[in-house]
């Protein structure tokens, strides 16, 4: 999507955590900003980059409860029962809107991560601080979860 | 030529008939009229805020929290 420097509302999201329940909350919160007109991009930073390693979207644990998987299980049951999307569809269609996705390069070299084992498909852009910095200064909303 | 577009979100829940909704907006043309269908009740509330901050027209809001139609024009 084009963008147009300081023309539409944006929102920013800092995404720190790789738990499950909050990538979740992050993706909704970007969509709905999108849904609802505004640009959205998300920075995808240390436990958070690893929801990005190919394969490793739906891996994520419960951030409470999870009880060595079984409260993560009892979660996505009920997920399950109440229709809510799965995290890649919620991802495709943050795409799909124009949303932008920027993966921490200081969080690739401490892990040890390649750019080939990450999702390079979903990636607009590799960046550190200063990236995120000029995103948020124009953001009227900025989340760090 | 105007065109309709039907959205069915019966069954969805947050965020998925608002993101179906832009969705269909973006693929639409101006004039364009997109009805969508759905049973989330947050969200007969949302589109029309949704329609509002995109600076298109609400046709109509129709039926109950639980099984409502929306028509937008583009």
């Amino acid at each position: 999507m084009e963008r147009h420097e300081g023309a539409a509302q944006r929102t920013t999201i800092v995404l720190h955590s790789g738990d499950m329940d909050k990538v979740y909350s992050a993706l909704i919160i970007a969509n709905g900003a999108l849904a609802m007109g505004m640009e959205a991009s998300i920075y995808f930073t240390f436990w958070g980059l690893q929801r990005l390693r190919k394969g490793a979207l739906e891996k994520g644990p419960l951030s409470k409860m999870n009880l060595l998987g079984l409260g993560r299980w009892m979660v996505k049951q009920r997920m399950k029962r109440a229709n809510v999307a799965s995290l890649d569809k919620l991802l495709q269609d943050f795409k799909e809107l124009g949303g932008k996705i920027i993966a921490c390069e200081m969080t690739m070299e401490i892990m040890g991560i390649r750019r080939q084992d990450l999702r390079e498909d979903l990636i607009d852009e590799y960046g550190a601080v200063g990236s995120y910095i000029q995103e948020a200064r124009n953001s009227e909303v900025t989340l760090f979860i | 030529m105007m065109t309709e577009i039907k959205v069915d979100c019966r069954g969805e829940t947050c965020p998925v008939p608002l993101v179906e909704v832009r969705k269909a907006l973006r693929k639409a043309a101006p004039g364009d009229i997109v009805e969508v269908v759905g049973t989330h009740p947050a969200s007969k509330k949302e589109i029309p805020m949704a329609v509002e901050a995109l600076r298109l027209e609400l046709l109509s809001v129709e039926g109950s929290d639980t099984d409502w139609t929306i028509r937008i024009r583009r």
